[in-house]
């Protein structure tokens, strides 16, 4: 956000009185307090109750368990497979959503008459809530009456229903397909106000050196838009990996473990065994495991801001 | 433009756009067309396509055998109630970052930037064990606080690089002219930063309206959103497809007429930040 750009230093804020100095302290104070009291408060409670043996309807049962849920965690099968379910998760949609985002952005920049109606309808599902695109998916996907399967046995693409969201082996790639549809606008949008941002000059200059639009896209479009896929990226696979709302209403996780993911999983373990202790160690190692990502993201950002 | 050019136009550019645009938005009218098609109809002949066999019964079931209309006004309290604490205390916020250089101000930035990125699930699990401990579970004000945890962040962003674009000269000048620092923010700054203030609250309203998990975890018997109810719409034993998708167009529809409304605006300063990053 580089409009926080004009760095020009409060020269006067040594000579100030203490009244003006404490000014800025005073109107960050609410929405510091506040998140202080609903998010760093609870998240430390988190880390707290990894360290125990919480089952919510045995209250008198909490014990410290040290690292015991972690360690617990480490031969947890299911752990090892819901990782490699959320590798899987962001390494495919992240790419499907930013192609699917660029193809679209591109065409949305050229010149056509209805141009303003195709930007608005193309981030309808951008706008849906979570819990409706995912029931209507399942309503697409459904085996016996889905509209997925019978456009697809029209076709003789397949020649008998597929079960998309009931096949151990499809259910999480059809998962991924929702979420690439719901996340692809996004790019679009991020993308196409990247393109506007590139001179139409240097077009013009290539076209007179005689340069293909291919060799064009390569050496003008992509290095101008590389910041914005760059951010926006990262920016995705912070919501993807977070992101479980569409699956746990989808799938609930099954069939199975199929389309676990750690975040799913520590949910579900929380919510169903009412866990809590085991379900935030797992909560925790992903918040860990995603760290690493977010820093990327923050280095970035604050440079941004420092400019 | 002269004929060849045109249809050159129509097969390289209005055809492929038509085929994304079908993409993204067919799902959506499948579920319209399955909403206005009456249940035995659907469970004997499918999804109608033309409008003779379309009807409103699906809609008229929603509000007479559910709650929906109840739901709406809790998801409306609940997302209207997130806008206003997320308002008030980020415009402040907004407003001492981008004006003043203190010790501590790039940590607070970071803070809040951080806090956009936990995960969900890493918060839900203590929100819920703290919230029963104060007795604010399945309550309204329970829920606002919970959507919070997303949109002050968001809010105290987005408002700073809004803020920050309001040249500093004119509060300034309102304060050479015997104005106070509160009464430049209220008088000069505030007016100024309406538009953006604007679309940053409708832009929480969407997310606080859309929001599931927070709503089934530490919501859902006495305060029900209505992304919860649309859930519970699933029968026990069959699930009723039409009525589920009645509930799934009237449960979007507000967030996104909205989103249509403003959606110049609200993508303007969403992709400020990172077309210049």
């Amino acid at each position: 956000m580089s409009t926080l750009a004009p760095s020009a230093p409060d020269d006067f804020t040594q000579a100030r009185p203490l009244r003006s100095r404490l000014m800025p302290y005073a109107l960050l104070a609410p929405a510091v307090l506040v998140t202080l009291f609903i998010v760093f408060f609870p998240m430390f409670q988190a880390v707290v109750t990894s360290f125990y043996d919480v089952i919510l309807w045995k209250p008198n049962a909490n014990r410290f368990v040290g690292f015991g849920n972690y360690v617990k965690l480490l031969r947890d099968p299911v752990f090892w497979t819901s990782l490699g379910h959320t590798a899987i998760w962001i390494g495919l949609t992240v790419p499907l959503q930013m192609g699917l985002g660029l193809v679209t952005a591109l065409l949305l920049n050229r010149e056509f008459p209805w141009r303003g109606l195709a930007r608005a309808l193309v981030i309808i599902p951008w706008a849906l809530p979570s819990v409706v695109i995912a029931l209507m998916w399942r309503w697409i996907y459904d085996p016996t009456t889905g509209v997925l399967n019978d456009i697809l046995l029209y076709l003789s693409i397949i020649h008998s229903t597929v079960p998309w969201l009931a096949d151990p082996h499809l259910a999480l790639y059809a998962v991924i397909a929702t979420l690439t549809w719901q996340g692809f606008p996004f790019f679009a949008v991020m993308i196409l106000a990247g393109l506007q941002g590139i001179p139409q000059s240097q077009y013009e200059a290539a076209s007179i050196d005689g340069a293909s639009p291919w060799r064009q896209f390569v050496h003008i479009t992509l290095p101008g838009i590389a910041p914005v896929l760059a951010t926006a990226g990262l920016l995705r696979i912070i919501w993807v990996a977070n992101s479980m709302d569409v699956i746990f209403v989808m799938t609930g996780g099954g069939p199975g473990y199929a389309t676990h993911t750690l975040p799913l999983y520590a949910f579900i373990k929380a919510r169903q065994n009412l866990d809590f202790g085991y379900g935030t160690a797992i909560a925790v190692t992903f918040t860990l495991l995603l760290g690493a990502i977010v820093a990327v993201y923050i280095v970035r950002t604050l440079r941004e801001v420092e400019r | 433009m002269n004929k060849p050019s045109t249809l050159r136009r129509i097969l390289t550019t209005d055809i492929p756009v038509v085929l994304i645009i079908l993409l993204a938005i067919g799902p959506f009218v499948w579920m319209i067309l399955t909403s206005l098609t009456p249940t035995a109809q659907l469970s004997a002949s499918g999804v109608s396509l033309s409008p003779s066999g379309w009807s409103i019964d699906n809609y008229a079931r929603l509000l007479r055998q559910t709650s929906f209309l109840h739901n709406m006004l809790d998801s409306l309290i609940i997302a209207g109630g997130t806008v206003v604490l997320g308002l008030v205390v980020s415009v402040t916020a907004a407003y001492a970052l981008s004006r003043f250089r203190f010790a501590g101000r790039k940590l607070i930035m970071l803070q809040f930037l951080l806090v956009n990125m936990f995960p969900i699930v890493l918060l839900i699990l203590p929100l819920f064990v703290l919230m029963r401990k104060i007795g604010i579970l399945d309550t309204h004000i329970g829920l606002i606080l919970a959507n919070s945890t997303v949109a002050i962040p968001f809010a105290v962003w987005m408002l700073t690089s809004y803020v920050g674009a309001i040249p500093r000269s004119l509060d300034e000048a309102a304060m050479i002219d015997g104005c106070s620092r509160l009464q430049a923010l209220r008088r000069i700054v505030l007016p100024l930063a309406m538009p953006g203030i604007i679309s940053t609250g409708i832009y929480i309203f969407i997310t606080a309206w859309n929001e599931y998990l927070y709503a089934l975890t530490l919501g859902g018997r006495n305060v029900r959103p209505v992304t919860v109810a649309i859930q519970t719409l699933i029968g026990e034993y069959q699930i009723e497809w039409g009525l589920l998708a009645a509930g799934g167009v009237v449960g979007a529809l507000p967030a996104t007429l909205l989103f249509l409304l403003v959606q110049r605006r609200l993508i303007g300063g969403l992709t400020q930040g990172a077309v210049k990053g």
